[in-house]
């Protein structure tokens, strides 16, 4: 199934809740869509039966600029073999966004990642905690206004 | 402890779970890893993997480079044992954004030396998986072999391990003029050396006790996990992205996909996991054999441009490496240094199944199973 497929069953089932779309002449089509309703989206692209996206390759964190901050989501579908991409974008000062770690069990681990380096809170998350960097450790580094701290446990840091 | 069995007066003894520190320097664990594990005498009732003892700011440095181009070298250092497979990634993406059309040559060169890659990774994957199932002979032989493609490699590009030999729209040398006698004399030994390692490894009793039926990874676990490459295949997922979703030239070739079946055990135990990688290793030689009668002339540098500045735009681009899905989203901002650069590393997911599969088993077993994920640590703390 193509893109634009793939949007059209997504708009008739949530029309209102799709902001914007790309899906012509992209090698990855997308929807960005409004980010608390991320997971019954995510639930109904697992579940119906022409899509069925089973399998959650990437999730990242991106620093859109302007005050904003982004998750992107790249689903594929193992039985179909299909595409798509979802997007949802969320403000610096309210950077929260429903987990879909019960629909793909793989985004335990890439939520923890987003969190860890952009400080996005992904509600209901079972284990919402630093993956990379130390628990410790003061900020988020993939932002893109990032300043690093002066000093860890006593040990400077910038060299 | 005393007091405990005194106040129970052998009647009901109440036992304890014991939590042990397995790593971060443990020689089974193959880096820095450590993994809080949580005992009920000898069984293991809870696995908690804790990462990031190599970080190297991968994501934040390619941000920080001054061109497209110099992110390449920092690739080779994500799986170290598989650079080339790494490079393959990041390259396509940015071919993809700038739409260039690549050399014949190239390609054909390309898929040769990802596939010795392949096989050198897998060389790792399965001899230091003998040695942690107490198997040395294996490993000599397997490494023995695998000198040959180092040299290979150090002939075409100057180095052993870090090649960054993959370049934006090309690569860094043609290949040298015996290379293609020397891969052929590779091939035709490897053959047999996989031979070998069937009789003494794979087919060996005490091996399969160690790993049948162990560490069983489901399939539609598998697919909930978004475990890639060996993992995934060896749990019976008949996907490989070479024939699913094409790059390159990989459509010409004629050559077939493993899968575990569950031979020796239930259907996506640790043999099977460790079993596709040995079979995979001789589709490999396969698809070398293949190319290297094609490969046709040509300058593998003409499509280098001279200035990389790709339009705004996004690209997520997934090639199959060694150990499964290797994706990179890259973001331009239609300046000369990327925006932002993910990579979706496949150990990274693949680890993250660890304590799904682990639950249960016996404590000298979790060994197995971490072997027979087969984990490069560079490429999951990144």
């Amino acid at each position: 199934m193509v893109g634009e497929e793939i949007l059209n069953i997504l708009k008739e089932k949530f029309g209102k809740v799709i902001v914007n779309w790309k899906v012509k002449g992209v090698y990855n089509p997308y929807a960005r869509i409004k980010p608390e309703n991320i997971r019954e989206v995510a639930f109904f692209l697992r579940e119906n039966s022409h899509l069925q996206f089973d399998y959650l390759m990437c999730l990242s964190g991106v620093d859109l600029g302007k005050g904003m901050l982004g998750v992107v989501y790249h689903l594929n579908s193992i039985s179909k073999k299909h595409r798509f991409t979802l997007k949802v974008d969320v403000t610096r000062e309210n950077p929260n966004v429903p987990s879909v770690e019960m629909v793909w069990k793989t985004a335990n681990w890439h939520e923890r990642e987003v969190y860890d380096l952009f400080g996005i809170n992904f509600l209901d998350h079972p284990d919402l905690r630093r993956i990379l960097l130390p628990d410790d450790w003061d900020g988020y580094p993939l932002r893109k206004d990032y300043q690093v701290q002066e000093y860890y446990n006593g040990i400077k840091v910038p060299y | 402890m005393g007091e405990i069995i005194a106040n129970n007066k052998n009647t009901n003894l109440r036992t304890e779970e014991m939590v042990v520190q397995m790593g971060p320097q443990h020689p089974s664990t193959h880096g820095v890893l450590r993994l809080e594990v949580t005992l009920d005498g000898e069984i293991v009732t809870d696995v908690k993997p804790h990462i990031g003892y190599l970080h190297r700011c991968f994501e934040k440095q390619c941000e920080a480079m001054s061109n497209y181009q110099q992110v390449i070298p920092y690739l080779d250092r994500l799986d170290y044992i598989a650079a080339i497979s790494m490079e393959w990634s990041y390259v396509l993406a940015v071919e993809k954004l700038l739409k260039i059309q690549l050399p014949e040559r190239v390609e054909y060169i390309r898929v040769i030396m990802a596939e010795l890659q392949r096989i050198a990774s897998h060389i790792i994957a399965i001899g230091t998986y003998g040695l942690d199932m107490g198997a040395f002979t294996p490993f000599l032989f397997l490494m023995r072999d695998r000198e040959m493609i180092l040299d290979i490699f150090e002939r075409t590009c100057g180095a052993r391990l870090l090649y960054n030999y993959f370049w934006i729209g090309g690569l860094s040398h043609d290949v040298p003029l015996d290379f293609i006698d020397r891969t052929r004399q590779f091939c035709n030994k490897f053959k047999k050396t996989i031979v070998e390692v069937n009789n003494l490894l794979s087919y060996n009793e005490i091996f399969i006790k160690r790993t049948a039926n162990v560490g069983v990874l489901p399939a539609d676990v598998a697919i909930n996990f978004a475990t890639s490459g060996p993992v995934l295949r060896g749990s019976g997922v008949n996907w490989d992205l070479r024939r699913d979703d094409p790059y390159s030239i990989y459509d010409k070739f004629n050559w077939e996909v493993q899968v575990g079946k569950g031979e020796r055990g239930i259907l996506g135990d640790c043999w099977d996991r460790y079993m596709v990688r040995c079979r995979e290793m001789e589709q490999s030689v396969k698809i070398i054999e293949q190319a290297l009668n094609q490969i046709p002339e040509g300058d593998v540098k003409s499509a280098i441009p001279k200035r990389i500045r790709p339009n705004v735009g996004k690209m997520y681009v997934r090639t199959e490496a060694p150990r499964g899905e290797l994706g990179i989203y890259l973001l331009s901002d239609g300046s000369t240094s990327p925006y932002r650069v993910k990579a979706r590393s496949s150990c990274f997911v693949n680890l993250s199944v660890l304590p799904e599969i682990s639950k249960g088993a016996m404590f000298a077993d979790l060994v197995a199973i971490i072997g027979s994920i087969d984990i490069v640590l560079g490429e999951i703390d990144r």
